[in-house]
């Protein structure tokens, strides 16, 4: 089980990270946002495989911790790619 | 029963990681922003849900799988979000401003 | 090779990859997006380690306060971002550089390679000691017992810095609000998840620093996670920052060095030494320091992150 918990932390991790280190280099910023936020969460989805398989204690909470913060590089991004006169209008409409 | 157990961890993250890799295909492979942003959300919701139902049984304590499903729901609600402002963000470009 | 040596492997050669990436990126959100990867592989690497303390400091402070920090600080340089991907340096100052880098890399290796081994290690000495402190944590013994003064130091550090930042206000904006202002309408997805994340955050985050007496944990991871929680409600607009001339941030800023320092004064009364506990009280007084030194960072970090004022406060 130890085994197969480790490698399919590998597998995930490394499907995440191609898939970054190919779009880092663009199309945009919103992809580079995308990007990050898959190894994000294929970064906690690992964490916990390779928590559960060698018992280190604590990982749980470093997850916990991740997954917290998970969303703040996109809202920093959001956040200041719009201008703010431009995000009030925008509240404005809706 | 253990083996009945052990089957079923291995089918569900088995199952969640073949999401994750969907997920990186869909990000590299589809045509536009919001069709990426389609993939990236069900490796977000259904790759990670996945392996913590499948990590669920192996917990050893209570608490342990209560953490596991925390942060799973925790996710859920920063990949939500995440998912709405960027297509808000996309839309807005979209419309030429 | 065994499964979980394949594993560190690759996760070497990730995080090599994506450093590399982010360095030779001329691009800065894309080397900004690339740091806060390689933080989070970092992370999973200190876990490896079997380093929970520092990976859960990265996880806090790396996909949080400096995550956002950077990222703000990319996007306004972007202005300026193309004059500055024009200047490219002549031959000379390039082949300087490069000889530059190749000394201070192989000064490195050096130093790396001729490393005793085993190394010189305090750490059986801190495990023989550490029932003295009454904490089952060896990381939170030596932070706040064995090396106390450099921890009380830290937070000097960490308020002379804040001080660094206010210093830069201009002469009318003194004492007043950084950040973006708060919005009439509360409405939205990120409003939503500001209102939602605190809570979880909150109760988290005091999980983390009480845990990190007897567990990996404690003030700063906890701080910085409060710290996020903070940012993200200024993010979302549903709160303003306070004023800096607001009394109750400057005592928060203060309450941590300051009821660090004055336990360690008392210590020269009770345990004859600065920064001595009594016997029989080690345990509470540290757990006593952590507390204040928590609000403290909590507050610290996002005024490192909003920067100097920028409107008088009304």
């Amino acid at each position: 089980m130890t085994e197969f918990l480790l490698g399919a932390a590998g597998f995930v991790l490394l499907t995440v990270a191609i898939g970054l280190i190919r779009v880092l280099g663009g199309p945009g910023n919103v992809d580079r946002t995308m990007a990050v936020q898959l190894l994000g969460t294929g970064g906690i989805a690992a964490l916990l495989l390779v928590a559960a398989a060698t018992g280190v204690r604590g990982a749980e909470d470093v997850a916990l911790g991740l997954a917290l913060l998970a969303a703040f590089a996109s809202v920093a991004f959001v956040n200041s790619a719009a201008p703010e006169d431009d995000r009030e209008a925008g509240r404005a409409n809706e | 029963m253990n083996t009945a157990i052990d089957i079923f961890t291995v089918v569900a993250i088995c199952a969640g990681a073949a999401f994750f890799m969907a997920g990186s295909v869909g990000l590299l492979r589809f045509p536009d922003s919001l069709t990426r942003l389609h993939a990236l959300t069900k490796a977000d919701n259904l790759g990670l849900g996945l392996i913590v139902l499948g990590l669920l049984p192996q917990a050893d304590s209570l608490l342990g799988g209560l953490k596991l499903v925390a942060v799973w729901l925790l996710v859920q609600l920063a990949s939500a979000t995440v998912a709405q402002l960027i297509a808000q963000a996309l839309r807005h470009r979209g419309r030429g401003t | 090779m065994s499964v979980i040596q394949a594993l560190d492997i690759s996760l070497a050669v990730l995080v090599l990859a994506v450093a590399i990436w982010t360095i030779v990126s001329r691009d800065a959100f894309a080397a900004v997006v690339g740091y806060v990867a390689y933080g989070l592989l970092v992370s999973l690497v200190w876990v490896r380690l079997f380093a929970v303390d520092v990976a859960l400091t990265e996880a806090a402070i790396g996909s949080g306060v400096t995550g956002v920090l950077l990222i703000s600080a990319a996007v306004r340089l972007r202005g300026t971002e193309a004059a500055v991907a024009a200047e490219w340096p002549g031959a000379g100052s390039r082949v300087l550089a490069a000889a530059l880098c190749m000394v201070v890399t192989a000064a490195l290796a050096a130093v790396v390679l001729t490393m005793p081994d085993p190394g010189a290690t305090l750490a059986p000495e801190a495990a023989r000691h550490l029932a003295e402190t009454e904490l089952g944590n060896p990381v939170t013994a030596v932070l706040m017992a064995f090396r106390a003064l450099d921890t009380l130091l830290e937070k000097v550090v960490l308020f002379l810095a804040v001080i660094g930042v206010w210093s830069l206000a201009a002469d009318g904006n003194w004492g007043g609000i950084a950040g973006p202002r708060r919005a009439t309408n509360r409405q939205g997805a990120l409003a939503f998840l500001a209102q939602l994340l605190p809570p979880v955050g909150i109760v988290v985050a005091i999980h983390i620093v009480w845990i990190g007496a007897n567990e990996p944990g404690g003030a700063f991871q906890g701080g910085a996670i409060l710290a996020a929680m903070w940012m993200i409600v200024i993010m979302a607009r549903l709160a303003e920052a306070p004023a800096i001339g607001e009394r109750r941030l400057r005592l928060a800023l203060v309450a941590g060095p300051a009821v660090f320092l004055a336990v360690g004064l008392m210590g020269f009364a009770v345990a004859n030494a600065f920064l001595a506990y009594p016997a029989g009280l080690a345990k509470p007084l540290i757990v006593f320091v952590e507390v204040f030194m928590t609000l403290s960072i909590a507050v610290s970090l996002p005024m490192l992150v909003l920067g100097p004022p920028d409107r008088p406060s009304s």
